[in-house]
Order: structure tokens, then sequence, then C-alpha cells
């Protein structure tokens, strides 16, 4: 039994015009101790797919379908006392901009051994040397001098380090992080992945890694699910999706992407842009853009269909 | 396109005149406290050296790109570059002019133009794509009459990939990259030969930044422009520059033709750079990443600013600024390369 199951998870928000549907049957497992990377670009799903598992929509939005099982228990219709304190203990979060996250009213020291009290038994001179330990994990120096100073003393590296200390000092078994990286320049994104690639390894965490850099997903992940338009288009190991991609859109995402290795003329391009979600088309949704679209694409949608080691939901794929 | 020799620093070139040339250029902010606190607390003037002794040029209808992680200095040498703000040492030269007298003349202020990064907020929100676009038209009073206007409008929409009748639209209703193509149409609108691009796709997927970079090198290619190309994405930069510039706090540390920088890169930033960036081609790397961070550009170290983050640093490294040393056609300012402590 994985870890986290998704089954058919949709997520709907009610407008003026009628409801929007953001999420569409997505369904994926994780296994304990894999690293998941979920890309896609804006507007694709990916951060709401992350937000729907721990029970983080924003109002109006909300599950409208689908389950959402962790450790083989359903979550996904969780009241908000239970939900809240699966979330933080079990299940911890990392968020793109470290200082949202972040009180900047209370010491970074004040804010861990709270996280971890408020989950375990422990005395406070056992949270703070708790505390200084992980501080020190994840790299921050003079972790014991350090513990008594506020979020706006630390630069921005260094502040993702302490939100990603306050993800996990409550040792959770799944961590989602959406765009961990994103806000920090390359040397300091180094750091910080190899960071959760070796948190993942020592601890056994699972990760679910939401980005829309591939870059980041190529050295992290073990496998990556491909989002568009509220679906996964495509989900496999690693190395299959980027050297071979099954999906007419992961094909196109991983070409226009430059290269560091070698310079081409012209970069190839997907034309056009992700549909709105009030203006989805019939059949495939990636059917307007797509170079091999024919009929079958623009009258059914598509499941994900096995694709040699991805699956992809592309009628390319389909046997019958 | 041939790259073109590096002129001595502090001398002026005479055979082939560059579109845009600084020469020695620093740009320093005031970052000082109020007056009177530093009168009460006795504190001196702090001064941030936000670029420091910056030469390079750029030839025409070529690229010349820079690129640095945050607050290396890359921005404020778009804005100096454009006149936006004025250099405080040093001499920017637009084709041989001073470039604070090349924009008091509307005939050279016209051919320099600005692409920014964020198409959200470069775009007047309450004004028609039309208008937006027409600006640079009637300000330099390129045509007259709206007939005329309007024709010339189409004509540019219609050369970035948008349709005439996108210009009665208002910006709100267009995706990201096509706003990117908005601001390049006005960009383009005074007749440019010469373009500043700060960061043009890093607020774009990256399936629409591919359509920007061809759109920007289809028209590099038509229009023999000139760019200077700003960027943090350095695969972006091996796709778009002729010749490049590496920054770290305020200096070039590396320069030359792209090519051959990023085939055999020696500045030991330029290395740790290249090697922090996650590569499709290599799934599952694993690494050993540098420590350290930026250090801040108030206080930036002695002696050279990397030396802190540098494995071949020594005692020299410590106290004295590297000058840039030529090897090959690259320009490079570090002692270990200098004194070949670098193989």
């Amino acid at each position: 039994m994985a870890l986290l199951e998704v089954l058919d998870l949709t997520v709907e928000f009610p407008g003026r015009r009628g409801i929007l549907r953001a999420l569409d049957k997505v369904s994926f497992n994780i296994e304990a101790g894999e690293i998941l990377g979920v890309v896609g670009e804006s507007g694709a799903g990916k951060s709401l797919t992350g937000a729907a598992i721990v029970g983080l929509l924003e109002r109006p939005g909300r599950i409208a379908g689908g389950q959402v099982r962790f450790d083989g228990q359903r979550i996904d219709n969780l009241p908000p006392e239970p939900m809240r304190r699966l979330r933080g203990r079990r299940i911890g979060m990392i968020f793109q901009d470290p200082l949202t996250t972040l009180n900047p009213l209370y010491t970074i020291g004040r804010q861990l051994t709270e996280t971890m009290q408020t989950h375990a038994r422990l005395s406070d001179a056992e949270a703070r040397t708790k505390a200084i330990g992980w501080l020190d994990r994840v790299g921050i120096p003079a972790a014991a001098h350090r513990i008594d100073a506020y979020p706006h003393e630390f630069s921005g590296g260094q502040r993702q380090r302490v939100v990603i200390a306050l993800a996990l000092c409550a040792d959770p078994v799944l961590v989602i992080a959406d765009e961990p990286t994103t806000a920090l320049d390359v040397s300091i994104q180094a750091q910080i992945i190899t960071l959760l690639k070796d948190l993942t390894r020592d601890h056994g965490t699972a990760v679910m890694l939401v980005t829309h850099d591939m870059g980041v997903i190529a050295e992290t992940a073990d496998r990556v699910a491909v989002m568009y338009a509220g679906r996964i288009a495509e989900i496999g190991p690693v190395a299959a999706v980027i050297r071979h991609p099954a999906h007419p859109y992961s094909d196109g995402l991983m070409a226009s992407i430059p290269s560091l290795e070698h310079r081409v003329d012209r970069l190839r391009q997907i034309d056009g842009a992700m549909p709105r979600l009030d203006a989805i088309p019939n059949g495939c949704r990636f059917n307007p853009r797509c170079p091999r679209v024919f009929d079958r694409c623009r009258q059914e949608q598509p499941e994900l269909l096995d694709a040699g080691a991805t699956r992809a939901a592309c009628w390319l794929h389909a046997h019958d | 396109m041939p790259a073109q020799p590096e002129p001595p620093v502090g001398c002026m070139p005479m055979t082939k005149v560059q579109v845009l040339e600084a020469v020695a250029v620093s740009h320093y902010f005031d970052v000082s406290r109020p007056f009177l606190q530093r009168v009460f607390t006795r504190e001196p003037r702090r001064m941030l050296r936000a670029v420091d002794d910056v030469s390079f040029a750029i030839a025409p209808g070529t690229t010349f790109a820079l690129v640095g992680e945050s607050g290396c200095g890359k921005s404020t040498i778009a804005r100096l570059a454009v006149g936006l703000y004025a250099a405080t040492d040093g001499d920017i030269l637009f084709e041989n002019q001073p470039l604070s007298s090349a924009r008091a003349q509307p005939a050279l202020r016209r051919r320099m133009n600005m692409i920014f990064q964020d198409p959200y907020a470069s775009l007047n929100p309450r004004w028609r794509v039309t208008d937006i676009v027409a600006e640079p038209i009637r300000a330099f009073k390129l045509a007259t009459g709206s007939a005329d206007i309007q024709a010339r409008v189409g004509a540019l929409l219609a050369q970035v990939g948008l349709t005439p009748r996108d210009g009665e639209k208002y910006p709100h209703e267009f995706s990201g990259g096509q706003r990117q193509r908005i601001s390049i149409a006005r960009a383009l609108a005074s007749e440019p030969d010469f373009l500043v691009c700060d960061e043009p796709t890093s607020a774009l997927d990256v399936s629409v930044q591919a359509q920007i970079l061809n759109l920007m090198r289809d028209l590099q290619q038509r229009l023999g422009l000139t760019y200077l190309f700003i960027s943090h994405n350095l695969a972006v930069v091996r796709h778009m520059a002729d010749r490049l510039g590496v920054m770290y706090l305020g200096r070039i540390v590396e320069q030359g033709p792209a090519e051959a920088i990023f085939r055999a890169p020696r500045h030991p930033y330029t290395r740790l750079l290249l090697d922090a960036i996650p590569d499709l081609e290599q799934v599952g790397r694993a690494r050993t990443p540098v420590g350290g961070e930026l250090p801040s550009p108030i206080a930036p170290p002695p002696g050279c600013a990397f030396h802190p983050r540098c494995p071949l640093a020594n005692a020299r490294c410590r106290v004295e600024k590297p000058a840039h040393t030529t090897a090959g056609d690259v320009q490079v300012a570090c002692h270990a390369v200098e004194e070949g402590r670098d193989a």
C-alpha cells in the first residue's frame, strides 16, 4: 500500500458563470521514501493538488469528488481539527515564500519549539536542544547562537532553510514542498536541493515536490507527474519522462527548455497557451496545440494509458 | 555572428564603432541613514557599490549578455545603459558619443529602448494596446495622422505575432507571453537599433519563454538589432548570447565569447554557477554544493569579493583585488587563474 493515494481527485470553484473545474480526476500514489515531482505551467493545478491533499483549499474551492488516502486512512473528509493535527505532525509543508510561513514577531527558536511541543511531549529544554539540532542539520551556522534571532535577521536562503527545519522538526512521513527553491538564487537552490535529498534518504520521508523547474525535478525526483490544465498528462520515472516523453505535451515542454550543454538555432515552441478553465476544449485538453492531433482527440478525453516506461493520457497510446 | 575583440580598457576604439561601450563604469547608491541621525550617532556615509569599475563593448547586431545572482548589479547596468541612471564614475558611450549627450538628441534617443521583466507591471492597464504601442511613434513624431499611426501599430503587432485587431483590447485581456509581445512591439515602435532586455522571460512559463526567445532572435536577424540581455538563467543566456559577462557583487569577473566561457569556464564563480544549475541531462545527479551566500554589497569582503566562497582562495585573494587578465579571448579577474593555480 502506498503512503499517499490520490484517486480521481476533483476540485471545483463555483463562479458567477457556472462551476469551474480546476482539478479533474487526478490520480497518483507516493510511496514511503519516494520523491514525486509535479511539474506544469502556471495554472495547471499543481499547487492546488498539494493544497487539496492537506485540506488547505481556499474558499470557495472545494473537493467535489475522489479520495485522498494517507497511510490507508481517508483524509479528504476529515473535520478541520483532526486535519490540523495531521498537518504539521505527520505531513509537513514547505511553501515558496519563507516570509509568509514564518511569523515575523517570534524568534525562530520559539516557532520551532512551539511546533515540536504541539505535536510531542517535550520539556522546554529538550525542545530547545532539538531545535538547535535541526537548525544545525539544515546548515544554519552557529545554530545555538542564532536560535534566538528573528526571521528578518536571516538571509533569504537561510530563511528557507529555517522553513524546512520547521516542516521537518515534527518528523513527518510526508512533506509537500511547493516551489521550495523558486525564490532563491541558483547556488542557494543547489544547497536546498541537496539538503532535501539528504533528509529523505536519512529519514525515509516521502516528498511531493511541486515546481515549474524541470531541472530541479530532474535532479531531485524519482518519479514525475506532468500536469496540464487540471489533469495529469503523463506520469512515470523521471529519466523516462525527460528522455522519452510519451505525451506530446511533455515532449514539447522538454524541448522548449534551453539547454546548457548545447546551443540550438531555434528552440522548439508549443504555439498558443494553456486554455482557461472556462474554455476547456472538448476531447483531449491539449488537442488545439498538439502537433500530432487526430479525430479521436477532438471527441474523447483520454485517461492515463500505458506508454512504455510511463503512463500518458494520450490516444497515441491506445491499443484497442 | 563573429565576436568582436574587446578593446583594451581605457583606450578608444578607432576602427569599429561599438553600439554601446562602458568604460570603467561605477554606480554607487547612497544608503546612509538620514543626515541628523548620522550626526547624532557619528556614523559616516554608507555607499552601496552596485556597479564597480565595469567595462564592456557591444558590437552592432550582436547580443551581449550579463548574468549573475540577485544583487550582483546587472539590472543597474541595464538602467545605466539606457540613461535611466547616470554613472557615478566612468563613461558610457553610445556610438562613440557620451550617453548623456546622445540622450539629449531625440534622433539618438529614439534608437535605444528597453524591455522590462514584468509584463504585468510595465503596461498601463488603462490604455488600449494601440495607444501603448503608438506612444513612442507619437513622442518621436515618426508618423502623423491617425491612419498612418494605426497602420504602423498594426504592422508592429503583426511583427511580434499578434493581430492588428488585438490593438483594440486592454492589457488584462492577454496572457503573460502575449503581454511580453506587446512590450516588444512598443520597444520596436521607435525603430531602435539597440534594445536593453532586463530578464524579459523570467516571469514566463518555459513553453512561452521559448516563443519569446525565438521571436527575439528572429527580430534580431531581420532588423539587425543589438541586444544587451540581462538574465539570471544561464541556459537562456547560452541560447541568446554572442558575448557574455558574468557578474559578482558589482564586478564583471569573467567576460568573453559565450561559447568559450560555456566550453571552458575559468573563474571559480562561473564554474560554481554552471555547476549549480540543475540540468535536464543530469538526471539524479549527486553533487557537492558550494556553501556560503552572497555577501552584502554594502560591506563586500576585502580583496577579491568572491574569496569567502572560493575553493582556490589564498592569502593574496583576501587582500588584493584582482585585475582583469586576458586568457585567450576571455578576460578573467582572478588571482588563481593569473597564477595558473586553477588547473
